[in-house]
């Protein structure tokens, strides 16, 4: 641990990329070699959704990296067109009508890049409170003005809520990964794969226990496999795993255990809201494919890191009182 | 690569960022045949959309059918149809001794594949309105060419009618099993069946 830290900043963060990329390529290996074996259609079919999930995470890991290869500009940029993008799914699947358009387009091509720009010039108290309070204001005004009155309140909620989800806390990653700490200067990147692990490790831990447990879902309308006793055990899982990894962040064991139970617990969350939107909109997976146009995935790959983000980046800026 | 070549990849890519533009194929893969894709028609944009769901090859040989009194106006208009989609021209007032579907079957004669809206106006309603008799024509005419429906979701919330700016929202094309005039078959018969095959399609997406 003591010769880790003596290495310089940028080698820590490449040994960081070079372990996270070895161990996606022992996994690929190890797809592909389950991959030529002869197997049944069960199997099978688990395969592809490995597959598929590998896919994922190396998408997740190669764009973690190009980010911090590229620097600030770049993974500001980077993070803003995931928002984009999610932000289309999002609105794709939550029915506006025509008079939504002018919103949407504010949504679109105004909000969502002044807010990447904001966070991009490390304007931290200006990209908390731009959408919260000048946005939260501005929507409903455009709306109005589009001389629409049915189900006005509905129609504006869910593009506010679109906008908070999507693109206020997507920006909380580039944030964190600009942000910084006393004594941990331009080591952002720690954080972020920090909250990214933890998540992925509490979304895991959550989906095992509840095969295991077969406890009483809490909401079987939303989710058949959401219930507290394995969402407790996510977050458990995701706080050990965070306290491994204290060495990768300023924490100290302890705090590292309060963050890490922290993200892992709003991460499963966010990832349970959004399993309820997608019930909402009628999107149900077919043979791996969604039914419904537009669902293709993004959102709720996205949605634990829209939720952890921001709880996560202000716990920490407000528990080192910046 | 010249100018239009680019463009034309540029007008893609942002087609395709604000719409996904996602091409589903259930019933006829996209290949090199002689096509007639006919579709609903509820945008501007369904054309772009269909161009761009199209692999990058098919692009090249499937054309679109343009209102000669409108896009040869200005020169950037008659550039982007002529240059980029290599419109086939129609003069849309009707005269004499003039078959107004000439220029399709010129192309058709050709060997181009074509993009047509037999609805023949832009509709707003969702239900395709009944079809226009100009495909059944065509298909007399070209028995070898393989008719292929395709449905196009969610086109009118991308650009609403008298807006100019598309709001970025996920749209697909489904392309459909090919049909055939059957020997004998009544023209309203066949177009009601045309018809019923792109309806068809939206239960697919």
């Amino acid at each position: 641990m003591t010769s880790l830290r003596a290495l310089s900043t940028s080698q820590q963060v490449g040994l960081l990329f070079v372990t996270l990329f070895g161990i996606l390529l022992l996994a690929t290996l190890a797809a592909f070699a389950r991959s030529i074996r002869e197997s049944t259609e069960a199997q099978s079919a688990l395969q592809e959704r490995f597959a598929r999930e590998l896919r994922a995470v190396w998408v997740g890991a190669l764009l973690f990296w190009i980010a911090w290869v590229a620097g600030p500009l770049v993974s500001t940029l980077l993070f803003g067109l995931v928002s984009f993008l999610a932000l289309r799914e999002f609105v794709t699947l939550t029915h506006t009508r025509r008079a939504d358009h002018r919103a949407l387009l504010l949504a679109f091509f105004v909000i969502l890049p002044a807010q990447y720009a904001l966070v991009g010039m490390r304007l931290f108290n200006a990209f908390t409170v731009f959408i919260p309070v000048y946005v939260f204001f501005a929507i409903p005004v455009i709306s109005a003005l589009a001389n629409d009155p049915q189900s006005f309140l509905e129609r504006t909620a869910k593009i506010q809520w679109g906008i908070a989800v999507c693109v206020f806390g997507m920006s909380h990653a580039p944030a964190l990964l600009l942000l910084d700490l006393p004594n941990w200067h331009e080591r952002g990147a720690f954080f972020v794969f920090y909250l990214v692990v933890v998540v992925a490790v509490a979304q895991g831990a959550q989906e095992l226990a509840s095969r295991r447990l077969r406890r009483r879902p809490v909401a079987r309308a939303i989710s058949r496999s959401f219930s507290w006793r394995a969402w407790g055990a996510g977050a458990a899982v995701a706080a050990a795993v965070g306290t491994l990894l204290f060495w990768t962040t300023p924490f100290k064991p302890l705090e590292a255990l309060v963050m890490g139970a922290i993200a892992g617990a709003t991460g499963t969350l966010g990832e349970f809201v959004m399993q309820a939107l997608k019930r909402d909109a009628g999107v149900r997976t077919w043979r791996g494919r969604p039914s419904v146009t537009g669902a293709v995935g993004l959102l709720d790959r996205v949605a634990p890191l829209c939720f952890a983000a921001p709880v996560f980046f202000h716990s920490v800026r407000w528990y080192y009182a910046i | 690569m010249k100018l239009p070549e680019v463009a034309g990849l540029a007008l893609a890519f942002v087609a395709r960022l604000i719409t996904g533009a996602q091409g589903h194929w259930h019933g006829a893969p996209p290949k090199a045949e002689q096509r007639i894709y006919f579709a609903n028609h509820q945008s501007h944009f369904d054309w772009v959309l269909i161009w761009a769901a199209l692999p990058h090859d098919l692009r090249a040989v499937t054309r679109p059918i343009a209102a000669r009194d409108y896009w040869t106006k200005t020169p950037l208009r008659h550039w982007i149809t002529r240059e980029i989609f290599n419109s086939v021209y129609v003069s849309r007032e009707r005269k004499e001794d003039e078959d107004p579907l000439e220029p399709l079957m010129e192309a058709l004669r050709h060997g181009d594949s074509l993009v047509i809206f037999p609805e023949g106006t832009r509709g707003h309603t969702g239900e395709p309105a009944p079809f226009k008799s100009g495909l059944y024509a065509l298909a007399q005419a070209f028995p070898e060419v393989q008719l292929i429906p395709a449905w196009i979701d969610n086109v009118q919330r991308v650009m609403p009618k008298g807006e100019v700016v598309p709001v970025p929202i996920l749209c697909t094309v489904v392309f459909g099993a090919p049909i055939a005039l059957q020997p004998g078959e009544e023209r309203r018969a066949f177009l009601d069946r045309a018809r019923e095959a792109v309806v068809a399609l939206r239960k697919v997406v």
